[in-house]
């Protein structure tokens, strides 16, 4: 298949939405799904004499992002107009960066399907504007523009052309995307626009250096959305070569309800954009303490974090995939796990009794009523023998109305283990007379009821007796009478 | 450097500006004339210098940046005031003369 | 207040008069519609107003009124009418940049630059004609046809600011709002026989100039006199959040240093004036440079030093100035398509013939060539021969000045422009219209303060002289300028 003689080169340009609360370059509010054109200005809207002016926050977020992709950053940056014509552009142009982006040189670590690390080099990360939206199928034979969006702050991430698969361009998106949700600079949706890929494709023999023509690839709505594009391009590229003809540098749009991609009609002529700096804007200055500070504010990365997980506790690759997914539950998970130094019970109550209780109540585990302190200090108790598990349960349920710890309801509640002889004596006798058939039974040899038996004792002390104690009681009274 | 007819139907083209043929010729020849008088500058000795812009006389300060939390600006009359043609609250142009990709946004 | 008084009055008398009640602001707005009825300055004869609402304007006096009735002090403009050049925002009068582009057009938002004037109690009167998105240097450009000059109705008055410079200079309001990128402001005001003075780049906002380049334009004010010019630069001078490129430095009053020919015979005792040689050329008209020379008497009886100094690079300021500004304007009109605002053309040939068809109807001659040629010398392989080398040299032009006020010049004294206002019509080629602006663009380029007076009268034509001062240093330039206004007397209309 001419697919094994070549190799595919992949290069990503990711666009990313920053989570800010008003755009790029005015104070209209930068939420989506808003009424059309509800979020607009005389800036946004380019009306004549309207001038741009920076968002901090955004700033903000872009190095954050820039410092976790390992880029540098450089202290003095430029932004450029990008000159070109289109009806949600209302200026004319976007005001983006090009001569001096924000970060240059960075890189991203991926595990590859065969288990090994590879780093994606990351050639730059710069601030744009985002543009509006043309809708072309609202109402016939027109187009309908939505300025909403436009000015919408963006980073571009553009990686080298160091993927060499469909998966692993897939397995960059999902880790770029993490990363990008662990550092809450973006909500990183592609079905709700908040994070874009273009790829870059091009074939070459295996062992050539030299790089392929490229054609590039837009239009891709997801990430296997992007994986079937590649693989697509690719084999279409290598059949070109296969038949010695060239494959020409053209720009394709993707068709995910056909499985193909075919030439973008509306690049009629390449574009000659025209970039200047921009002049409405001075050159945007960082100081270096401010960088350091915004280094240093960076939380620990998926990659780095999965890692030490473990390292320090027993548990299955995919429950750390699962504890790691989000970054409020790795901080959870880790707090109860250490406290505890029981990760699989950490693992345990966070994905069954917490879930459960977050499934029924709704809401967020950022808002959740039970503290990660109090969680291990139920789990401590449990392990200490203060608690059974059936009672730890009732209390876990008390501590999630009530958000108090479960020491003081344990002991509100009388939920506490007792394990005085006298107490579950009492209570054993009780048992023996109100189930006469399973004491005679057990009694007279069938240890397998003594489980039953321990179980009414159970229910009646209310979970509160210790089983182990019941069990030897019982154990002593079938040996000896 | 002389500017063609060629060259000049192309920058029209990326300025959106129809130039009629009967102006054509005019237009080259005034932006010729015009060019003309800008060969001096290529005769100048500027030097190697960093990136400056006015006003040159202070280190330059970046350029200022907004609280996140600034708010709109306002405006006195709505869109529907000034915009050619809207409906349900869009702005509406002729769809691309090209057009029958999905696409939502150019470039 | 008679009908012959009004246009005597500066801006000071009328917010005296209206605060302390002796005048009504509604009486100061009838006198100044009377007096541009009176004058002509409609669309059919001097074409100096293209927009005004008489009523709405006595609406304004009537809230201004009520608020002074009501108040402890009234603004430093209180009454004070004010007209305002097209391509500056205003709310309720049109915004067109006298362009057909933009017929119509109603800002739903208003210039910074306006509303500190109205903060202050002036009332806008009308909208003046100008060239075509401020791209001239007679206001024949306009799509409403050429402003006719007061002084002499055959002849421009100059532009781009045109209507602006003649709605002072016909006594229809004290003070007019312009905007220069090129030298718009004094050349007309040299033209007309007015004071025309531009602040350094940055000091006052251009949220609301509809912008033609970017880095070169500065709202600007003409007036009568120095005393009502350096009064609206003050109240419009000062930082501004909705303008990345205004300064915040604080503004220092630019009058405090004016003194009186009575209390102080020689005002200008210690400073020293610099007269660049470049704008003497040996061809200078010679009515000019007699008029410059007596002002340089003057200035001497006045105390001051006067010494020759040079800014080596002024004779490639007209290249660099018509390189960078045609590719900035190239880029800010692009927002003109007639899709947010503006009249439509309509098209049947889909988006892109929309486009075509409202660009090539909306833009006038002028206005296309330059777009032509700023996005030629954008274009792909003619950046770095052009705009980077232009803005290069504008770094060698800016050095003139800051070198030579380095060295202890405080204010430079020049002609403003090579000739008198010329007749309309008779420039038709493009590049010599552009040398009007020979002696003005450097300071727009330089972003330097700068401010045309009225210095004398050639062949019955008003000369304008030029004062130039450091960055942040209007107070010299003031302060100079109203010293020999005062010497001068009315000598400076002979």
């Amino acid at each position: 298949m001419s697919t094994d003689v070549y190799e595919m080169v992949v290069g990503l340009e990711v666009h990313v939405q920053l989570k800010t609360t008003s755009k790029a370059f005015c104070g209209c509010s930068a939420n989506f799904g808003a009424s059309p054109n509800a979020n607009t200005c005389p800036v946004c809207l380019a009306l004549p004499g309207a001038l741009p002016v920076l968002n901090a926050e955004a700033v903000t977020l872009a190095t954050r992002a820039a410092l976790a992709l390992g880029c540098k950053i450089n202290e003095t940056s430029i932004f450029a107009r990008k000159n070109y014509f289109y009806p949600d552009l209302p200026k004319g142009f976007q005001i983006s960066q090009y001569d001096r982006p924000l970060a240059t040189g960075g890189g991203l670590a991926i595990t590859t399907g065969n288990g090994e690390e590879k780093v994606i080099g990351i050639t730059r990360l710069h601030m744009e504007e985002d543009a509006g939206k043309s809708i072309h199928d609202r109402y016939p034979g027109i187009t309908a523009i939505d300025l909403n969006r436009a000015g919408v702050p963006l980073v571009e991430i553009v990686s080298e052309p160091h993927i060499s698969s469909a998966a692993e361009a897939g397995t960059y998106l999902r880790t770029l995307r993490q990363v990008l949700q662990y550092l809450d600079v973006s909500d990183v949706s592609m079905e709700e626009g908040s994070l874009r890929v273009d790829a870059n494709v091009s074939a070459r023999r295996k062992g050539e250096t030299r790089l392929g023509t490229k054609t590039e690839v837009k239009n891709m709505n997801s990430f296997s959305g992007v994986e079937r594009a590649l693989t697509f391009e690719f084999a279409r590229q290598c059949e070109l070569l296969d038949r010695g003809e060239r494959v020409s540098q053209q720009t394709l749009l993707w068709d995910a309800a056909k499985g193909e991609a075919r030439i973008s009609r509306s690049k009629e002529e390449s574009h000659d954009y025209r970039y200047f700096p921009e002049p409405d804007l001075g050159p945007l200055i960082l100081d270096k303490e401010w960088i350091a500070s915004i280094k240093a504010s960076i939380p620990e990365l998926p990659p780095a974090r999965k890692k030490r997980i473990a390292a320090d506790f027993k548990l299955t690759p995919e429950e750390i995939e699962q504890l790691t997914a989000n970054p409020v539950v790795a901080e959870y998970f880790e707090t109860v796990a250490r406290a505890t130094n029981d990760g699989k019970a950490a693992a345990n109550w966070l994905m069954g009794e917490v879930q459960a209780a977050l499934n029924s109540r709704g809401g967020d585990l950022s808002e959740f009523s039970v503290r990660p302190a109090d969680l291990a200090q139920l789990i401590n108790m449990i392990r200490d023998g203060l608690v059974s598990h059936a009672a730890a349960k009732r209390v876990f349920a008390a501590m999630v109305e009530s958000g108090q710890p479960p020491a003081q309801i344990a002991h509100e509640q009388g939920l506490l283990k007792v394990g005085d002889d006298a107490a579950l004596a009492g209570w054993i006798d009780e048992v023996l007379a109100e189930h006469p058939e399973e004491s005679g039974r057990y009694l007279a040899g069938e240890r397998k009821l003594q489980g039953v038996l321990v179980g009414f004792v159970m229910k009646k002390s209310g979970g509160r007796a210790d089983p182990k104690r019941v069990n030897q009681l019982l154990a002593s009274r079938a040996a000896g009478g | 450097m002389a500017v063609t007819h060629d060259d000049v139907r192309h920058i029209a083209e990326l300025a959106r500006l129809g130039v009629s043929p009967e102006r054509l010729d005019d237009l080259v020849r005034e932006l010729n004339g015009i060019l003309m008088h800008m060969e001096v500058l290529a005769q100048v000795d500027t030097g190697a210098g960093e990136d400056e812009s006015p006003p040159f006389d202070r280190p330059p300060a970046s350029t200022p940046l907004r609280a996140d939390s600034s708010g709109p600006i306002p405006m006195l009359l709505p869109l529907e005031s000034f915009a050619p043609s809207t409906r349900d609250g869009f702005i509406i142009v002729p769809r691309l003369a090209s057009h029958d990709d999905p696409i939502e946004s150019a470039p | 207040m008679s009908a012959a008084d009004f246009p005597t009055l500066t801006a000071d008398m009328i917010a005296a008069r209206v605060r302390d009640g002796t005048t009504s602001p509604a009486d100061i707005v009838r006198a100044s519609f009377a007096r541009a009825r009176g004058v002509g300055a409609g669309r059919d004869q001097l074409n100096i107003i293209l927009w005004s609402d008489e009523n709405a304007a006595l609406e304004e006096a009537e809230v201004l009124a009520t608020q002074i009735a009501g108040a402890a002090t009234g603004g430093v403009l209180s009454g004070v009418p004010i007209a305002v050049k097209d391509n500056i925002a205003t709310l309720g009068l049109p915004t067109t940049c006298a362009s057909k582009i933009l017929a119509g057009y109603v800002s739903p938002y208003e210039a910074t630059a306006v509303t500190r004037l109205r903060e202050e109690g002036a009332i806008i009167v009308g909208k003046t004609n100008c060239d075509e998105f401020a791209m001239g240097s007679s206001t024949e450009n306009s799509a409403y046809g050429p402003t006719r000059n007061p002084v002499d109705i055959r002849r421009v008055p100059g532009g781009s600011s045109g209507g602006s410079a003649a709605a002072v200079a016909a006594g229809i309001v004290p003070i007019a709002l312009g905007s220069e990128t090129g030298g718009s402001v004094r050349q007309p005001a040299a033209f007309c026989g007015i004071v025309g003075a531009k602040p350094t780049y940055g000091r006052i906002s251009r949220y609301g100039l509809v912008a033609f380049a970017s880095s070169l334009d500065h709202i600007s004010a003409f007036a009568r006199n120095v005393d009502d010019a350096a009064l609206a630069l003050e109240v419009m001078a000062g930082v501004d959040p909705r303008d990345s490129t205004s300064v915040d430095v604080p503004v220092p009053s630019y009058r405090e240093q004016f003194v009186s020919r009575a209390t102080v015979p020689q005002p200008l005792t210690g400073v020293t004036i610099g007269v660049p040689r470049e704008y003497f050329p040996e061809q200078l008209d010679a009515g000019i440079r007699h008029y410059c020379d007596r002002a340089l008497d003057y200035l001497r009886e006045l105390g001051a030093t006067v010494r020759d100094v040079s800014l080596p690079h002024t004779s490639l300021a007209i290249p660099c100035y018509y390189i960078i500004a045609p590719a900035e304007a190239s880029s800010n009109l692009a927002r003109f398509e007639g899709v947010r605002y503006g009249p439509r053309a309509a098209s049947a040939d889909g988006l892109r013939g929309m486009y075509e068809a409202n660009r090539s109807a909306g833009f006038g001659p002028e206005v296309t060539r330059r777009v032509l040629l700023g996005t030629y010398v954008l274009s792909a392989g003619y950046y770095d021969a052009y705009y980077k080398k232009a803005q290069e040299v504008r770094k060698l032009i800016t050095r003139d000045f800051t070198n030579v006020f380095a060295d202890g010049v405080d204010v430079l004294f020049t002609p403003t422009t090579p000739t008198t206002a010329f007749p309309i019509g008779s420039i038709s080629d493009p590049y010599e219209m552009y040398l009007s602006d020979i002696f003005t663009a450097t300071a727009n380029l330089a972003g330097v303060p700068g401010m045309s007076m009225p210095i004398g009268r050639a062949d019955n034509l008003p000369v304008g002289g030029q004062l130039l001062a450091d960055h942040f240093d209007e107070p010299a330039m003031f302060r100079v300028a109203y010293a020999l206004e005062q010497a001068l007397g009315e000598e400076a209309h002979r």
